[in-house]
């Protein structure tokens, strides 16, 4: 008796415990334990934060023309009280746009959208991906023949390209945009679905389940999908990222999100001529989408390593 | 063995051509309202919209709409531009060196800047300069393309200004800079159209090749300063994929044995690294640097568009802003017909780098 408990403390030094830990605790004991996820999670906090708090903590109305309110110039440059700027000047942390308003307060309520662009394209993507990817890998023949066939097709273009050629179709809006995003990044799931089903679909407890009178849909979503589900949140968290700079990118050309909304590429858009007589309304956009496309990199190469099997016993 | 295997995967990109095509022709079927007036232009009076339907073949079965049109690619026909008054072929001659130029040496920086990066970041793994460069790299593949662009331009035309470290944040060439088709200067007689003129046309408008067939310097060093910002701008996503995939490829081949194996024969470490390691770890590089050719070409719209430079992408812009879908069609399917070929170079260089491919 005393000999085992000897023994399960002796495991438990050299950190090899005997009780039962679950992936997620894993991959969670893991991910913390890398510096620059936990810095990629750190942004994303203050992202989703700023996103879910923005109509209490941003100074101004981010569609309020401010003529006639307070004394502000066009594109006037940021005053930031604690670097001097008279205590007497109204504060704007990021200057006043070509419209006369607030830059700050539009910058934080972009955050929402950006957020959101990010993950309603990709959980779009995800589902119709996924879909087809277990259609295509568990039925063969000439299903996937044909579903693969045809991502390939959309595979052959440029993403950002067929994005906008789709666009120029639907016409400029964010959710044509937001639609055209979600189409061209449904190959990578489907691929990732499809090679996540081909890889288990010839295994045992596959042909148990089968024995045992499981459907074909039973045996794709309780027993196959959980397999794919880690390769499918690393891909997502990397695609939030993507999605997020190329629908960053169709604002810009004009073809997202329109003016007045508040979106970090319309925003840097709509400035991009004003660069040398008003580079903070150039500068600050475009931090704030290479952070949050930073934060989303970081956290997807985090979870890349921390879900990696060759490397479970390293935790 | 590797002609066979070339041959293959030519016939193979068929399907995805045809495809592409598919595409692009049930895109501009979509295209809301009357397919007349949204390639002619809203004003076309109805007599000129129904000869333009009857020539166009657009009162047919759309079967037979799209055989039409798959033979007029095949041709290369892509139709009039109305608002450039000229072929759209004859437009693309004169846009599309721009964007292989730009595209081109933004490939060579993040390649010769990327790989360096990486392979001194693996060998000397977790120094500072590892560190930087990752933390680099880590940003530089979050940085919007029209961002970085704008910003270099501020940085390198604003503050910059007055110091040798000056560029010009905008255009091709200089306004003044004689720039002579090579054809020209060698007095060669050319035919006054068909391919063998487009062809050279085509050569002549890559700048940096004319100025140095025409051993014209001037226009060299002009043309070549101009292009310095947009190529850092397209080529600093594509450098820090490379610099992330040269690093952990090195570091995955300097852990294994016959690497141990090799230092323990006492041979140089330089030659360790060069000659056993850096070779293995190829394979890897030669697929993200095929894979960054989209983003390449997805971002020439974008650097174009920042930098005045009138290639395919900023043609593109502005054809969209301007509803001319003939020109919108014609140069997607240019496009991705070009990222297909670009896709079957990387292939076939993969096949010759790595025997187990072509034999498979």
């Amino acid at each position: 008796m005393t000999n085992i408990e000897t023994k399960v403390k002796t495991l438990d030094a050299e950190g090899l415990s005997l009780k039962s830990v679950s992936l997620w605790q894993i991959t969670r004991r893991r991910l913390f334990r890398r510096r620059s996820a936990v810095v990629g999670m750190f942004i994303l906090g203050v992202l989703v934060f700023v996103a879910l708090t923005a109509q209490w903590i941003s100074p101004y109305d981010p569609y309020q023309v401010l003529i006639g309110i307070e004394e502000v110039e066009r594109r006037q440059d940021p005053c930031i009280h604690l670097f001097g700027c008279p205590a007497d000047q109204p504060q704007h942390l990021a200057g006043i746009d070509g419209n006369v308003r607030d830059e700050f307060s539009r910058l934080l309520y972009g955050a929402r959208l950006s957020l959101m662009v990010g993950f309603t394209t990709v959980s779009f993507a995800i589902i119709i991906g996924t879909v087809l990817g277990a259609l295509g890998g568990y039925f063969g023949g000439w299903i996937d023949n044909i579903i693969m066939r045809v991502m390939d097709v959309l595979l052959a273009f440029p993403s950002l390209l067929l994005a906008i050629a789709i666009v120029t179709v639907l016409g400029p809006g964010l959710i044509n945009a937001l639609l055209a995003i979600g189409i061209v990044s449904i190959p990578a799931y489907a691929r990732v679905m499809r090679a996540s089903v081909l890889s288990v679909r010839e295994m045992d407890y596959i042909s148990a389940t089968r024995a045992l009178g499981g459907s074909n849909l039973q045996i794709l979503f309780r027993r196959i999908l959980p397999n794919a589900l880690t390769p499918l949140i690393v891909q997502g968290t990397l695609g939030i990222a993507t999605a997020i700079l190329d629908a960053a990118a169709l604002s810009f050309l004009g073809l997202g999100a329109q003016p007045p909304t508040p979106e970090w590429g319309s925003m840097l858009g709509s400035e991009r001529n004003q660069v040398f007589t008003a580079p903070h309304l150039v500068f600050y956009p475009g931090l704030a989408i290479m952070l949050t496309v930073l934060s989303f990199n970081l956290l997807g190469d985090g979870l890349r390593d921390a879900l990696d099997p060759r490397l479970a016993h390293i935790s | 063995m590797m002609i066979q295997y070339m041959i293959r995967r030519i016939l193979s990109s068929i399907p995805v051509l045809l495809g592409i095509l598919l595409v692009t022709f049930a895109l501009a079927r979509l295209i809301p309202g009357d397919p007349c007036r949204a390639i002619l232009g809203e004003k076309a009076t109805q007599e000129v919209c129904d000869r333009f339907i009857r020539e166009k073949g657009l009162d047919k079965p759309i079967h037979i709409q799209f055989g039409i049109y798959l033979s007029e690619m095949a041709r290369g026909d892509f139709g009039e531009s109305i608002r450039y008054g000229m072929p759209v072929t004859r437009l693309l001659v004169e846009r599309l060196p721009m964007t292989v130029e730009l595209s081109f040496s933004a490939l060579i920086v993040s390649i010769i800047i990327g790989i360096p990066l990486g392979v001194i970041s693996a060998v000397r793994h977790n120094s500072w300069v590892d560190v930087t460069t990752m933390v680099w790299a880590n940003t530089g593949v979050s940085m919007p393309v029209f961002w970085l662009g704008l910003m270099l331009a501020y940085v390198f035309s604003l503050l910059l200004k007055d110091t040798p470290f000056w560029l010009p944040p905008s255009g091709r060439v200089s306004p003044g800079i004689p720039n002579d088709p090579f054809y020209e200067v060698w007095g060669l007689t050319l035919p006054a159209e068909g391919f063998l003129l487009a062809m050279f046309q085509f050569l002549s408008r890559l700048h940096i090749l004319n100025s140095l067939l025409t051993a014209n310097w001037e226009l060299l060093k002009d043309s070549t300063t101009h292009l310095i910002l947009p190529a850092l701008a397209l080529g600093t996503i594509p450098m820090a994929l490379i610099a992330r995939m040269a690093r952990s490829a090195m570091l995955d081949v300097l852990g294994q044995d016959y690497i141990r194996t090799a230092r323990a024969k006492g041979l140089k470490r330089s030659a360790v690294i060069y000659k056993h390691a850096f070779r293995n770890s190829l394979l890897p590089l030669v697929t993200v640097i095929g894979l960054s050719l989209g983003g390449l070409l997805g971002g020439a719209v974008l650097t174009e568009t920042i930098f005045g430079l009138s290639g395919v992408g900023r043609t593109l812009y502005d054809a969209i802003t301007a509803r001319d879908y003939g020109i919108v069609q014609a140069f997607t399917v240019v496009i991705a017909f070009f990222f297909v070929a670009l896709n079957l170079i990387v292939d076939v260089s993969y096949a010759y780098l790595d025997p187990r491919i072509r034999l498979t």
